[in-house]
């Protein structure tokens, strides 16, 4: 049975880590990182089998591929966190020499990741490879992908939708940030993505919606979608999050997408989040 | 081996060598797996297919998605043949590639089916004559154009036991087989096909035959050729290279790609650095191609026999003139 508090907790200390790591680096993407952190911390401390001991292949492992790369802040630190590497590393966020690139890459050999991204659309085809060469292997672990909304405007993401039914990769489940937001404003102003829920259906998925910052939703939703792997449809989890969820004035905005705050919005924002596990050291 | 030596024994498309590295390759590694983008009769997936269905993945008409998918599966420790025209295998992807592939590191071997003039009658929108440039820009790609049936077959095969991504071009028609069967196909390391003293011919992929003719012609007049048959572009045989043009000279280059960013380029680009000769390029000169059967494409855009020869006297021309 989940503990909801502890993993609130954690994710109230990643939404630190991703305050200052962006602070810190005067640049970077605190607002979908924001949203999302209550599903990263789910995924890493309660959902996922995985090892800290850093395997490419991840054979015999849940494994997670995050599609929508620019927020790399929210993923750095629950890898951080759970063990993949030194929490004081997340200092090094953007740097000239970090292992923590501003978009997540496996150049530099940043356990934890296994695939660039930043590029948006690609993640979801990358997700499938990986799920197909699991079924391949006899093994039952699953794959997780996590996209942007905004990206779902990228072409590819289609065509792996389709392949996905088509080649029934049932143990992959895409969750897709569904904030409303992208850099240049909401979504439905930008393009418009019409019925998604209908669209993700008539592409043969199961699909399941949940409040992604609420730590009870998104536990019981993957439990749930993953019961339903397995059964011969790709799953998709409509997850609902306020971007910049967690500090007050970076939500109801799209302006926190890519921006830093400066020394007073960051102690503003800091105020707001509990240090849970300590913050890593400058 | 002699220039006289270099004969045809029949002829085949270097895609059927492809078509049965890919059989040949998987029959012993059983890592190997292969994608395919709804053209699978035209890159000869077929035996492979039929003897392991199980391994191949029918992506239907989408490229980017194939590519993707690829490197996932390289990350799941498979080792991915995606198969598709040129074109579709290089611009309309670059940026999956790019990041999903090439960055990333991932043992992915791309083979190119249809590429350049000699794809023929479909005309310029598939005639791919950038596909060269645009992945050896890549960092960390190999990038292989064999020159007919048994060194595609060969260069398939071999691309399984070299660790990281890999572009392999190759063609539709059907053309003459003249370099040796079943012979151990080394990554990196060109094959010195004839010696010679006046001037290195230095080729890759379909137009290797046509140096071949232009040699045997020219050596009727006294001209002795050195050919070189340039089957891996990146990482390119320097030292095979600069040891002919010590010999020589001088070169001649040639390939059925664009004069830019080519196999000339990359030659021309180590010369420059280490022994800048007289050089004369055999390739399309900043143009898109058109219908037309492959040889009168061939001629037309100046990648015959003819050419070869021309750029040979030319070039020797300056040689004299150097040294005058």
């Amino acid at each position: 049975m989940a503990n909801i508090e502890q993993l609130e907790k954690i994710a109230s200390q990643v939404r630190r880590d991703i305050v200052r790591m962006v602070h810190l680096a005067t640049c970077g993407h605190p607002g979908g990182s924001l949203g999302c952190a209550d599903l990263l911390t789910a995924l890493y401390f309660e959902v996922m089998e995985h090892q800290s001991d850093f395997n490419m292949s991840g054979e015999g492992e849940d494994m997670f591929f995050l599609s929508n790369g620019h927020i790399s802040p929210v993923w750095y630190s629950v890898l951080a966190r759970s063990g993949y590497f030194n929490v004081d590393e997340l200092a090094t966020f953007r740097k000239l020499n970090s292992r923590l690139q501003g978009h997540p890459a496996t150049h530099e050999h940043l356990p934890g990741i296994r695939v660039a991204s930043g590029s948006l659309g690609q993640g979801i085809s990358v997700a499938i490879g990986v799920a197909l060469s699991k079924k391949m292997n006899g093994d039952d672990k699953l794959v997780y992908c996590l996209t942007g909304d905004g990206e779902l405007q990228e072409g590819q993401i289609w065509e792996a939708v389709m392949f996905a039914n088509h080649h029934k990769v049932d143990n992959l489940i895409t969750i897709v940030d569904w904030n409303g937001r992208q850099i240049d404003g909401d979504v439905e102003d930008v393009m418009a993505l019409g019925d998604l829920p209908l669209k993700w259906k008539a592409f043969g998925w199961e699909v399941m919606t949940m409040d992604g910052n609420n730590m009870t939703s998104v536990v019981n939703t993957l439990a749930e979608a993953k019961k339903k792997s397995g059964q011969g449809k790709p799953i998709v989890i409509l997850m609902k999050t306020e971007m910049g969820f967690g500090v007050d004035f970076m939500m109801g905005t799209h302006k926190w997408h890519g921006v830093a705050p400066n020394a007073e919005q960051t102690a503003e924002a800091l105020k707001q989040l509990e240090e849970s596990l300590g913050d890593f050291a400058v | 081996m002699k220039l006289d030596q270099i004969v045809s024994s029949g002829k085949k498309a270097t895609r059927d060598g492809f078509g049965d590295g890919l059989y040949e390759v998987a029959k012993n590694n059983p890592k190997v797996v292969a994608l395919c983008a709804d053209l699978l009769g035209s890159l000869k997936m077929q035996k492979f297919i039929a003897e392991f269905p199980e391994r191949f993945y029918q992506i239907g008409i989408a490229e980017a998605n194939m590519m993707g998918i690829a490197a996932g599966l390289a990350i799941g420790g498979k080792i991915p043949y995606t198969g598709t025209f040129a074109n579709f295998s290089t611009g309309r992807v670059y940026d999956q590639i790019r990041q999903s592939i090439a960055y990333s590191g991932k043992n992915v071997k791309i083979c190119a089916s249809h590429a350049g003039l000699s794809l023929g009658e479909d005309g310029a929108t598939h005639q791919i004559l950038e596909d060269i440039g645009l992945m050896k820009m890549l960092p960390g790609f190999t990038v292989i154009n064999p020159c007919d049936y048994n060194q595609t077959k060969a260069a398939t095969i071999a691309l399984a036991d070299h660790e990281g991504p890999v572009y392999l071009r190759f063609g539709r028609p059907s053309w003459p087989i003249f370099s040796p069967e079943n012979e151990k196909f080394e990554i990196g390391k060109a094959w010195l096909m004839c010696e010679g003293t006046d001037v290195s011919i230095i080729s890759t992929g379909h137009l290797t035959w046509k140096t071949v003719e232009a040699a045997k012609q020219l050596a009727e007049e006294g001209i002795s050729c050195e050919l070189i048959n340039i089957h891996t572009i990146k990482p390119l045989d320097e030292e095979a290279i600069l040891a002919s043009v010590a010999k020589t000279g001088c070169v001649v280059s040639a390939e059925e790609h664009q004069m830019h960013g080519g196999l000339g380029d990359s030659i021309a680009q180590l010369l420059a650095r280490k022994n800048p000769v007289p050089m004369e390029y055999v390739a399309v000169n900043d143009s898109f191609g058109e219908s037309g059967t492959p040889n009168e494409l061939l001629e037309k855009y100046g990648l015959d026999t003819p050419d070869v020869i021309k750029a040979v006297r030319n070039v020797l021309k300056r040689k004299e003139a150097k040294v005058d």
